[in-house]
């Protein structure tokens, strides 16, 4: 906990009326006029036209540690979880060895205590190795110190019906969610890029949308015939969105999330056979790219995730068949939701606390994050220039890894700082 | 920088000017010495990261001819068995002198990576890509049929041709979509619909699922090859089924127009998608197809690396 006490002038929490905000004992200790007088501040910010919103909460990053140490650390993700404004990051299972026991979840979760830069919380696997023949021991992962409420197979998706009944089955004894990597596998195989015109002309496997859908509506019923709830990754075509909604309307307890990407990006850019577009689910088309952005605006989807993977050079310099399937996002996130949804007019700043912290906070059961921006809160705090602009050059972002697909594209506004329980993490769009 | 990656870089010019050449490069090959000294002291490399028999001494028959100094190098026994990439194998050939390289990759679009991800400088020949597109094959196949049917000049205008087989997985399908409807002619792909590329109907052609249907009048019929394994993931149930809806005999070749013609690129599954009847009948054409890959392989070569270095006839691809 921080001791001291800052002040950021003039903020304008949830992009309203400007505020003095007095952070003292890593909790909001104040909320003021502006220019009032405050006794003692070690530190003050001129926050005058910066965005104050709830430090941002990721639902969905890779991190790659242990195992992967090439492509990323739990320090070098939690410094892009930072910059990017994000306060607290669930890292996903798919590691080496693989987050199955509550030995990895909390060899994870203390990584991320030592970094320092975020809360990292750990997912845990749904099943031993990712194998999808086995149920984890979900219960032991819950119970450790890591208090894992998230479990995923991410990267392979749990198709086999009956395990995934009994999994949104049993993590409802500790409140847990599965997040499903929805992903039929016989409909997938070998595939390389959105089925449409286009993998027909390109001559590269589709990865056609029923394959997402038809998961999604099975685990949908499952859940509503076991009264689970189930959270869906990455949800990424105009079906997709629909079922949800359609989901929703009936009172079901079903959560979505988009990625950065799929918000902005379409197949278009496999014409390039670069595959540094190359991702998972793949990059749609621009009525899905709509739909996705509709869905947000309206709450059908939850969440924005970052679904933030790292892969060294090597495997993105490269044909695109070889290529790593993922994408970077922790450190462009928000420029992408300003871009694609402030700017137009589908989402407020309320809107984007509430899907960038709020609902993510919510869905993982994170205490302490996703709060109001109200005096006691936990000072998690995020500050935004919305009309900065800057350009991304992948040698500077602080992963270890460089494959964005934003290189040279100019982004809609910065995180300027960055505040974990009142601790700065990012000052001057730097790490602090 | 001038490459040959897919058929679609091609214009109707573009198209009758590498046909045309093939033409006049085929008269050497009528000689004794079959040489030219036009790519005297150039080198091309052959990059076959996978098998293929034929294309690759297609082409090396085609640079041999051109006086070109021929690199052959095949993925099995080399490096790149040894997992060298794609990348460190093309900075190789080309720290090396290369001046083109000639790519068979199973990947569809590695001869596009080559060419424009900046790893290398000098010209690529796309010599099949996965699933994705055979230019080469294209052209020699527009070579033969401008032979038989338009008396070995200009274009294809309003000759009708059908294409049979597993358009899906067919790099020589997509490419002679693309050139023949370039060159005027009406193209009909025949498949069963599990062996359709999905958006197959916004393409340049016609749609049959019905080879009988698509056959009587039409003036050529290019047969491709179905691979048995396709049976076993479930795109038809058996092949003599498929034999039975799809295959030619040679009572569907008769219902072609009278001076029809049978094509097929090679390898054949003789009794699968062709008798034997009709691929050694008097319509086929198949060998033929076989000389004419070394000529318009000379002529690609030859306008890529030769011919017209300094005008802008020919600008195939940014």
């Amino acid at each position: 906990m921080s001791a001291e006490v800052t002040v950021l002038r003039g903020a304008r929490p949830y992009g309203e009326a400007p505020v003095d905000v007095v952070i003292a004992d890593g909790r909001i200790a104040a909320l003021d006029q502006p220019g009032a007088p405050v006794a003692a501040a070690a530190r003050e910010i001129d926050a005058s036209s910066l965005i104050l919103l709830p430090g941002f909460v990721d639902l969905h990053t890779h991190l790659r540690e242990p195992g992967r140490e090439d492509a990323e650390t739990i320090q070098t993700g939690s410094a892009a979880a930072a910059l990017g404004g994000f306060t607290a990051v669930h890292a996903m299972a798919n590691t080496q060895p693989v987050a199955d026991t509550a030995g990895v979840v909390e060899q994870v979760w203390r990584r991320g205590v030592e970094a320092g830069l975020c809360d990292v919380v750990p997912v845990g696997a749904v099943t031993v190795g990712l194998r999808g023949e086995q149920l984890a021991e979900l219960g032991a992962m819950a119970e450790s110190a890591a208090r894992v409420r998230v479990f995923s197979d991410d990267g392979v998706c749990v198709s086999d019906a009956v395990l995934m009944r009994r999994a949104l089955e049993y993590v409802k004894a500790f409140d847990g969610v599965i997040a499903q990597h929805a992903q039929e596998p016989r409909l997938t195989e070998g595939a390389q890029m959105n089925e449409g015109v286009l993998s027909g002309l390109l001559g590269l496997r589709g990865w056609p949308s029923v394959a997402e859908e038809a998961i999604i509506a099975r685990d949908i019923l499952l859940a509503q015939h076991v009264g689970s709830r189930v959270h869906i990754c990455h949800l990424s075509t105009r079906g997709s969105v629909e079922i949800v909604r359609w989901a929703k309307e009936r009172g079901l307890d079903v959560t979505a999330e988009v990625t950065p990407h799929h918000l902005v990006l379409t197949e278009e850019l496999a014409r390039t056979y670069d595959p540094r577009y190359k991702v998972n689910p793949p990059l749609r088309g621009a009525a899905d790219v709509d739909a996705v952005r509709e869905g947000l605006a309206d709450g059908t989807i939850d969440a924005v995730a970052t679904d933030h993977a790292p892969h060294p050079h090597e495997d993105k310099d490269c044909e695109w068949a070889a290529g790593a399937f993922g994408m970077l996002g922790l450190e462009t996130a928000v420029s992408v939701v300003i871009e694609t949804l402030v700017e137009p007019g589908l989402l407020d700043w309320r809107g984007v606390a509430d899907r960038l912290s709020t609902r993510p906070a919510h869905i993982g059961r994170l205490d302490g994050h996703g709060r109001p921006l109200a005096v006691g809160e936990p000072a998690n705090l995020v500050l935004v220039d919305p009309s900065a602009r800057w350009t991304v050059d992948p040698a500077r972002l602080a992963s270890k890894s460089r494959n964005t697909p934003f290189a040279e594209r100019e982004m809609h506004g910065r995180v300027v700082a960055t505040f974990l329980r009142g601790t700065p993490t990012v000052l001057d769009g730097q790490l602090a | 920088m001038r490459h040959l990656l897919s058929a679609a870089d091609l214009s109707r010019d573009d198209a009758i000017l590498i046909l045309d050449t093939a033409g006049e490069l085929g008269r050497v090959t009528d000689r004794a010495v079959k040489k030219l000294p036009t790519l005297r002291g150039r080198t091309v490399v052959n990059l076959f990261f996978e098998d293929s028999t034929r294309t690759r001494i297609s082409f090396e028959a085609a640079a041999k001819r051109l006086s070109a100094d021929v690199i052959t190098f095949s993925a099995k026994g080399s490096s790149v068995s040894k997992g060298e990439s794609l990348k460190d194998t093309a900075l190789t050939l080309e720290a090396m002198g290369a001046d083109a390289v000639i790519v068979r990759h199973e990947a569809s679009g590695a001869p596009h990576r080559l060419a424009h991800s900046g790893w290398i400088d000098c010209a690529v020949v796309n010599a099949g890509d996965g699933t994705h597109e055979h230019p080469t094959q294209a052209l020699l196949d527009a070579f033969t049929l401008r032979h038989h049917l338009s008396g070995g000049e200009g274009a294809l205008d309003g000759r009708r041709i059908v294409i049979v087989g597993d358009v899906l997985h067919s790099r020589v399908a997509r490419s002679n979509v693309l050139l023949l409807h370039a060159l005027g002619a009406s193209v009909t792909l025949v498949a069963p619909p599990t062996l359709m590329p999905v958006g197959v109907d916004t393409w340049p052609c016609q749609v049959s699922y019905d080879l009988d249907d698509a056959l009587p009048g039409a003036d050529a019929v290019m047969m491709l090859r179905v691979q048995r394994e396709r049976m076993n993931a479930a795109f038809f149930p058996s092949t003599h089924e498929y034999s039975r809806r799809y295959g030619l005999d040679t009572r569907r070749a008769a219902l072609l127009a009278d001076d029809g013609i049978v094509l097929h690129p090679g390898p054949m599954n003789r009794g699968m998608e062709i008798t034997a009847d009709v691929a050694d009948g008097s319509r086929s054409v198949i060998v033929e197809q076989v000389t004419n890959g070394v000529n318009v392989r000379m002529a690609v070569l030859y306008l890529i690396l030769g011919g017209r270095a300094e005008t802008d006839v020919w600008e195939m691809s940014a």
